[in-house]
C-alpha cells in the first residue's frame, strides 16, 4: 500500500489519471452505456473552455498568484464580441481580445510593478469589467447581439460531428503551455519567480517583466476562453462564464499545481478540466437537484483539494 | 553517576532533518541545576535547532529529552513554559503589530513581573503601550528577556542573546543570568563571543555538525572548545602555499575598484581593489558593514556615496541585474535567498541566464544541459536528489549557488561567508574552486566569519571595523591573532596611537 | 546629528499616518456627505435613513470580511454565508410572530457561527489555502441556500422588518444606523476587549511569534471565522429586514464588497493591522456612491466600476508609497 503511495507521490499525474478513470467507472455505474464516443466529444466540448482558462490560471498560480477576474474577463469579451458583431468578425474578435490585454495589462501593472496581492488587485479589476460591462449593456440596448459563424463553429461545431473544433484550440493552447513552460526562458522564469522572488532579484531577473506578461496572457486566455464559451451558448449574457470562476482555479489545484508557486504544470490542469467535466456529468447522471449538485461539486473538489495536499506533503 | 543525577535536563541523541538536509545528528545535553551551561559550535552546528526542540517549537525525529528525570515532549513553546523552560529565540518571539504590553498578556506574563525583569535589564523606561515594531531590536530583545524572566523559568535557554546587544547592556544580561543562577535556575547560554563564555558559564557543551563532540568546564578552556569546535579537519584542509598563485603586482586595471563607497549606517567610506586573478578576503565581526558592502557591489543597495568600478569602467546599478551584466555576480550568505527549493538543479543553474529578454524564447536544451554538466561537474556536485533542489544537503547547495555562476560567466565573484554550516570536506572543495576560478583569471572577494579559512583561501585581506577598513595584509601574515586584533579595531587604533 | 533628524521627520511621518488612519475614513467620509449635499440640496434626514438601512448588510459583512482578514485569513464565502441566513430567515420567520421570529433570529446568529466555524475548521485542518476553501465552501453554501429557498420568496412578520426602519430618536439618527453599530459593537467589542482579539491580531501580525508566545494558530483561525460566521448571520438577517424576502442569489454582492470596505477601510489582507471603525464607514460610503451617482443623473450601475475602481486604487496607492520607501 505504501509503495503505491509512494509511486502516485513521485507520479501525481497517474493519480489524476485514475481519478478520472474512476469517474468514468462511476459514470458508466450509475447509467450503463453513457462512455459512448459521441459523450466523449461532448466532454471534450465542454471541457475545452474551462482548460483554456485554466491554462492562464495555471500561469499566475505558478508564480503563486491567483486571479479572479478571469470569468468577468471572459464574459466581458463574449458580450463585446456579440455587440459588435455587425462591424465585422475580426473587429469584433479583436475588440474582444483587448479586452483581455487591458484587464491584464492593468493587473500586471498592479501586480508586477506596485506589488499589490494578486487577490485584491483581480478581485477589484474584476468588479470593475463586470460593472463597466452592465453600464456598457445598458447603453447597448437598442443593438441586437449576435455571435459571429466562426465563433459559433468554434464554439459549438463538430467535425464528423464526433470531433469538436474547440479540441484544435484546447490542443494548441496545450501544445503552446505544454513547450512554453518546459521549454522556453520564460516558462522558466515562471516557475522560478514563484519559487523563489528574492533568488531571482538577486540573479539579475527582472521579476516585474515575468509577472506582467504573465498577468497579461492569463486575462488574455481568459477573454479566448470567453469566445469559446459564447460560441458555444450562441446567447451572451452577463453572467456567461461566471459559474467558472471556481473551476479554473479547481482544476489547477486538483491538477497538482501549489498555489504557492513554483510547483506544478499544465498537464495536471488539462486532467483536472476533464475530471471536473466529468464530475458535472456524473452529477447530472445522478439526477439530483441543482443546489444539492452545487454542494457536492463543492465537497468533493474541497476533498480532492486535501487529499492530494496530503499526498504530497 | 552522582553527576547524571543532577541533571535537571538530560538531552539524549536529539536529531533532526529539515527535507533531506540534517540539523541534527545526535545531540547529548546535561545541565545542572543552578549552573549557567555554554552550548558551543560553530555556524550551523545545531544548536539553534537544539534549542527549539527542547522548547517544543517543533518534534524531534528521534531522542529523548529528561527533564528532572522524567521524559517529556513539548508539543508547543506554551506547554515547555508551563514547565518551566523558556527561550529567548535569536528572532524575538514579539508580534510587531501588538503592543508591549498586549504581547505580555498574549503569552499570560504579568506586566508587574515584566516591569521588575525589565528594571533589572536597565529597559524599564521603554513605554509598554508602543507598538513593538516601533522599537529597536536590541531593546526588543530585552523585553523578550524580560518576559522569559516573569515567567519565572527552571530552565532559560539564551540563544545569541548577546549578538545585537551594546556592551553596557550585555553586563546588565550577565548581572541578570548569574542572578537568576543564585535563585537555583539554570541557564543554557548560546553565544560566539569566547570571552562571554569563559566569564559566565561554568560549563559548555560543544556541538559539531549536529553531533555533540564534547563537554567541559570553561574555565581557562578557551583553546579546548575553539579546537572541539572547529575539529581537526581545517587545519588539514591547509592549501599549500604553492597552490596559491604568486602575484606580481600587475599594471593591469583592478576587475573591481571601490572608492569611499558608504552605505547608510553600516558602511562609513571603504576602498579597495582586487586585480584580475586574485581572492580578496574579507573579514569582520558581525555588522562592520560587510553586508553593506556586498550588497552595494552587486546592485542590492544603492550606495549613499563612492564609486564602484569594473575594469576602469565606473558603475551604476539599479537593479542587480546590472551588476550581472557587468560581471559582478553575488552568491549570498543564506541559501535560501539565491535558490528556488522546489525546483531542480538544472533549473537552479540555469538561472541567470533567462534575466535576459532575449533569452526568454526556446531554450537551446543541449547547450544548456553541457552547460550546467560542466558546472556540476567541476564542483562535483552530488546529484542523486537532482529533482528538487531542497533535497540536497546544505553543502550541495551551496555549490549550486556558486554553480550557478561558473554557468553563466563572471569576472568578479562576491562570496558571502560561502561556507557557512557546511561539512569539512565541501568547504575543501570550494576553496580549492575559488583558487581554480583565479588561476583562470577572474577575481574572487570573499568574506568569511571562520578566520582560518583567509589563510587558506586567499592572496591577500581586508579587514572591516565600523564600517571602514581597519586592516589590510598578505594573506600569508593573516593569522588569526592579527586578523582578530584587526576586526576590534586595535590595529587602526595602535596607528593612530603611533601617529 | 543626520541620526537626529532623520529620526525625527520619521516621527512625523508616524504621527501623521497615525492620525491619518484614525481621522481619514470619517473625514473622507463627512466630505462625501458634505459633496452628497452640494449635489443634491434637498439631501435630507430621509435620504440619511435610507443610506443607513440600504449600508447596513453590507456593514455587517465588511464586519465579517475584517474579522477573518486581521486573523490572516480571507473568506470569499461571505456572500454565500449572508444568503444562507437571509433565507433561512425569511422562510421561517414567513408567518411567524414577532416574538418567535426573534427567536428565529437567534437561531440563525448560532447557524451562522456554525457554518463559520466549519469554514474555520477546514482551513485550519486541511492544510489548503484559504482563499481556494472559502471559494469552495462559498459555492458549497450557495448550494445550501438554494436548497432552502429556490427562487426569491418568504417573507417576515412586520414588526421584524420594522426594526431598522424609520428613525424613533431623531430624524437624523435613523434606526437602521442604531441597530448597525449596536449589533457591530455587540460583535466586536466582546472580542477586541477579551483575549480573543489579541489571538486574532496576533495570529495575522506575525504566526511564527504568536505561536511561539504560546498562541495555538488552528484554534485563532477557527475563532476568525466563527465569528465572522456570526456577523455573516447578522447581515442576512439585515438584508431580511431591509428587502422584506428571501432570495437565494441576492448575497454574492457581499464578497466582494466585503473585501473592498475591508481593504479600503484600512485593513490591511496581510493581516495583523487595522480596526472595525473604518470597514463600517467604508461600507456606508460605497452605498452613498450610488446614491450620488443616482442624483447627478448618472447610470448607478456605474457603482460597481467605482467600487472597483476604489478598491484598486486604494491598493494600489498602497503599493506605490512602499515601492518608494523601498527605492529611498
Amino acid at each position: 500500500m505504501s509503495a503505491v503511495l509512494q509511486f502516485l507521490k513521485a507520479r501525481t499525474i497517474v493519480a489524476l489519471i485514475l481519478l478520472l478513470a474512476l469517474f468514468l467507472i462511476g459514470i458508466e455505474l450509475v447509467r450503463p452505456g453513457t462512455v459512448t464516443p459521441l459523450w466523449a466529444s461532448n466532454a471534450l466540448l465542454f471541457a475545452a473552455p474551462l482548460a483554456i482558462m485554466g491554462a492562464g490560471q495555471t500561469l499566475v498560480m505558478l508564480t503563486g498568484g491567483i486571479d479572479l477576474s478571469v470569468a468577468s474577463v471572459a464574459t466581458g469579451a463574449a458580450y463585446l464580441l456579440a455587440t459588435n458583431a455587425s462591424s465585422g468578425d475580426f473587429s469584433a474578435i479583436a475588440l474582444a481580445l483587448a479586452l483581455g490585454l487591458v484587464v491584464g495589462a492593468v493587473n500586471g501593472v498592479g501586480v508586477a510593478l506596485l506589488r499589490v496581492q494578486p487577490l485584491i488587485m483581480t478581485l477589484g479589476t474584476g468588479l470593475m469589467t463586470g460593472g463597466a460591462m452592465i453600464v456598457y449593456s445598458q447603453q447597448m440596448l437598442a443593438s441586437q447581439p449576435h455571435v459571429p459563424a466562426i465563433i459559433q463553429t468554434l464554439g459549438a461545431g463538430k467535425i464528423f460531428s464526433l470531433v469538436p473544433v474547440d479540441l484544435f484550440l484546447w490542443i494548441a493552447v496545450g501544445a503552446l503551455m505544454l513547450y512554453g513552460l518546459n521549454r522556453t526562458g520564460f516558462g522558466r522564469l515562471i516557475f522560478a519567480v514563484g519559487d523563489n522572488r528574492e533568488a531571482c532579484h538577486l540573479a539579475g531577473i527582472r521579476v516585474w517583466r515575468v509577472l506582467f506578461v504573465d498577468y497579461l496572457l492569463c486575462a488574455l486566455f481568459a477573454a479566448i476562453a470567453g469566445l469559446v464559451l459564447v460560441g458555444g451558448t450562441n446567447a451572451a449574457d452577463l453572467s456567461l462564464a461566471d459559474s467558472y470562476l471556481l473551476p479554473s482555479v479547481a482544476c489547477v489545484i486538483i491538477g497538482g499545481t501549489s498555489i504557492f508557486g513554483g510547483r506544478g504544470g499544465y498537464s495536471g490542469t488539462i486532467v483536472g478540466a476533464l475530471i471536473l467535466t466529468a464530475l458535472t456529468s456524473l452529477l447530472t447522471l445522478l439526477d439530483v437537484a441543482e443546489p444539492l449538485k452545487q454542494i457536492l461539486y463543492g465537497a468533493i473538489i474541497l476533498s480532492l483539494a486535501a487529499a492530494y495536499a496530503r499526498l504530497t506533503e | 553517576m552522582a553527576a547524571e543525577q543532577d541533571s535537571i535536563l538530560d538531552i539524549r541523541g536529539v536529531a533532526k532533518r529539515f527535507d533531506s538536509v540534517v540539523a541534527l545528528r545526535s545531540a547529548d545535553l546535561k545541565v545542572r541545576a543552578g549552573e549557567v551551561h555554554a552550548l558551543m559550535g560553530a555556524n550551523g552546528a545545531g544548536k539553534s535547532t537544539l534549542v527549539k526542540i527542547i522548547t517544543g517549537v517543533f518534534p524531534a525525529d528521534s531522542g529523548d529529552i529528561l527533564i528532572g528525570g522524567e521524559r517529556k515532549v513539548f508539543r508547543s513553546p506554551a506547554e515547555a513554559r508551563q514547565a518551566g523552560i523558556v527561550s529567548v529565540y535569536q528572532d524575538p518571539a514579539i508580534v510587531p503589530d501588538l503592543t508591549v504590553a498586549q504581547n505580555m498578556r498574549l503569552a499570560r506574563v504579568g506586566l508587574d513581573a515584566v516591569r521588575t525583569a525589565m528594571r533589572s535589564l536597565g529597559v524599564e523606561r521603554v513605554d509598554l503601550s508602543r507598538a513593538a515594531r516601533e522599537i529597536d531590536f536590541a531593546t526588543l530583545r530585552l523585553i523578550d528577556l524580560s518576559r522569559a524572566l516573569a515567567s519565572n523559568p527552571r530552565i532559560l535557554l539564551l540563544d545569541e542573546i548577546t549578538a545585537a546587544l551594546p556592551i553596557d547592556l550585555a553586563e546588565r544580561v550577565f548581572a541578570v543570568v548569574r542572578d537568576w543562577r543564585k535563585r537555583g535556575a539554570s541557564i543554557i547560554f548560546i553565544s560566539h563571543r569566547m570571552a562571554e563564555v569563559a566569564a559566565l558559564c561554568d560549563r559548555a557543551t560543544v556541538l559539531r555538525d549536529g553531533v555533540t563532540v564534547g563537554v567541559t568546564a570553561t574555565q581557562g578552556a578557551e583553546e579546548k572548545i575553539v579546537n572541539m569546535m572547529l575539529g581537526t579537519e581545517v587545519a588539514k584542509a591547509a592549501v599549500s602555499g604553492a597552490a596559491r598563485a604568486k602575484q606580481t603586482a600587475s599594471a593591469a586595471a583592478p576587475a573591481l575598484e571601490v572608492r569611499d563607497l558608504a552605505c547608510g549606517h553600516g558602511l562609513r567610506g571603504v576602498s579597495f581593489a582586487v586585480r584580475p586573478g586574485e581572492v580578496l578576503g574579507v573579514a569582520a565581526l558581525e555588522g562592520q558593514g560587510q553586508e553593506e558592502l556586498f550588497d552595494c557591489i552587486a546592485g542590492v543597495r544603492r550606495p549613499d556615496a563612492g564609486e564602484i568600478a569594473a575594469d576602469g569602467k565606473p558603475l551604476r546599478f539599479r537593479h542587480p541585474a546590472d551588476a550581472v551584466r557587468a560581471g559582478l555576480v553575488l552568491v549570498p550568505a543564506n541559501r535560501l535567498q539565491a535558490l528556488l527549493p522546489q525546483r531542480p538543479i538544472r533549473e537552479n543553474v540555469a538561472l541567470p541566464i533567462f534575466g535576459r529578454l532575449k533569452n526568454w524564447g526556446p531554450i537551446a536544451m543541449k547547450d544548456e544541459r553541457r552547460r550546467v554538466e560542466e558546472a556540476v561537474r567541476r564542483l562535483q556536485i552530488d546529484t542523486r536528489a537532482s529533482s528538487e533542489l531542497k533535497r540536497l544537503s546544505g553543502g550541495n547547495q551551496q555549490k549550486v549557488a556558486i554553480a550557478r555562476w561558473l554557468a553563466a560567466g563572471f569576472r568578479v565573484l562576491l562570496c558571502f561567508d560561502p561556507t557557512r554550516g557546511i561539512d569539512v570536506g565541501t568547504k575543501r572543495q570550494i576553496y580549492s574552486l575559488l583558487r581554480e576560478v583565479a588561476q583562470q583569471g577572474a577575481s574572487v572577494l570573499l568574506f568569511t566569519s571562520e578566520l582560518p579559512e583567509i589563510r587558506l583561501a586567499c592572496d591577500r585581506a581586508i579587514v572591516l571595523f565600523g564600517g571602514r577598513i581597519s586592516g589590510e595584509m598578505p594573506a600569508d601574515d593573516a593569522d588569526e591573532a592579527r586578523l582578530l586584533r584587526a576586526a576590534h579595531g586595535l590595529i587602526a587604533a595602535d596607528a593612530e596611537a603611533t601617529a | 546629528m543626520t541620526d537626529v533628524s532623520a529620526a525625527d521627520s520619521g516621527g512625523l511621518v508616524r504621527f501623521v499616518s497615525r492620525r491619518t488612519r484614525l481621522l481619514g475614513m470619517p473625514a473622507l467620509f463627512v466630505a462625501c456627505i458634505l459633496a452628497t449635499a452640494l449635489i443634491h440640496p434637498d439631501f435630507g434626514s430621509f435620504d440619511v435613513q435610507s443610506l443607513a438601512l440600504g449600508a447596513l448588510p453590507l456593514a455587517m459583512a465588511a464586519a465579517a470580511q475584517t474579522i477573518v482578514v486581521i486573523s490572516g485569513g480571507i473568506d470569499l464565502s461571505v456572500g454565500s454565508l449572508i444568503a444562507v441566513s437571509n433565507v433561512l430567515a425569511a422562510s421561517l420567520m414567513q408567518h411567524a410572530s414577532f416574538g418567535a421570529s426573534l427567536g428565529i433570529a437567534v437561531l440563525i446568529l448560532i447557524l451562522g457561527a456554525a457554518q463559520g466555524a466549519i469554514n474555520g475548521l477546514t482551513v485550519a485542518i486541511s492544510r489548503i489555502p484559504d482563499v481556494v476553501v472559502t471559494l469552495t465552501t462559498g459555492f458549497i453554501w450557495g448550494g445550501v441556500a438554494l436548497l432552502i429557498l429556490e427562487r426569491p420568496g418568504g417573507g417576515a412578520p412586520a414588526a421584524f422588518l420594522n426594526i431598522a426602519a424609520g428613525a424613533d430618536v431623531s430624524a437624523w439618527l435613523p434606526n437602521a444606523l442604531i441597530v448597525m453599530i449596536v449589533v457591530i459593537a455587540a460583535i466586536w467589542l466582546p472580542i477586541k476587549l477579551s483575549r480573543i482579539g489579541l489571538l486574532l491580531y496576533a495570529s495575522g501580525s506575525d504566526p511564527v511569534a504568536a505561536f511561539r508566545s504560546g498562541v495555538d494558530i488552528r484554534v485563532a483561525r477557527t475563532l476568525a471565522y466563527t465569528f465572522g460566521g456570526i456577523a455573516c448571520a447578522a447581515g442576512g438577517l439585515a438584508l431580511t429586514m431591509t428587502t422584506g424576502i428571501g432570495a437565494p442569489l441576492a448575497g454574492t454582492y457581499y464578497t466582494l464588497s466585503s473585501v473592498a470596505a475591508a481593504v479600503i477601510g484600512g485593513v490591511s489582507l496581510a493581516g495583523g493591522r487595522g480596526g472595525m471603525v473604518g470597514p463600517v464607514i467604508a461600507a456606508l460610503l460605497l452605498t452613498l456612491i450610488p446614491m450620488d451617482l443616482v442624483f447627478l443623473g448618472i447610470d448607478p450601475n456605474y457603482g460597481q466600476v467605482i467600487q472597483g475602481t476604489l478598491i484598486v486604487v486604494v491598493v494600489m496607492i498602497g503599493g506605490f508609497v512602499t515601492f518608494m520607501q523601498e527605492r529611498k
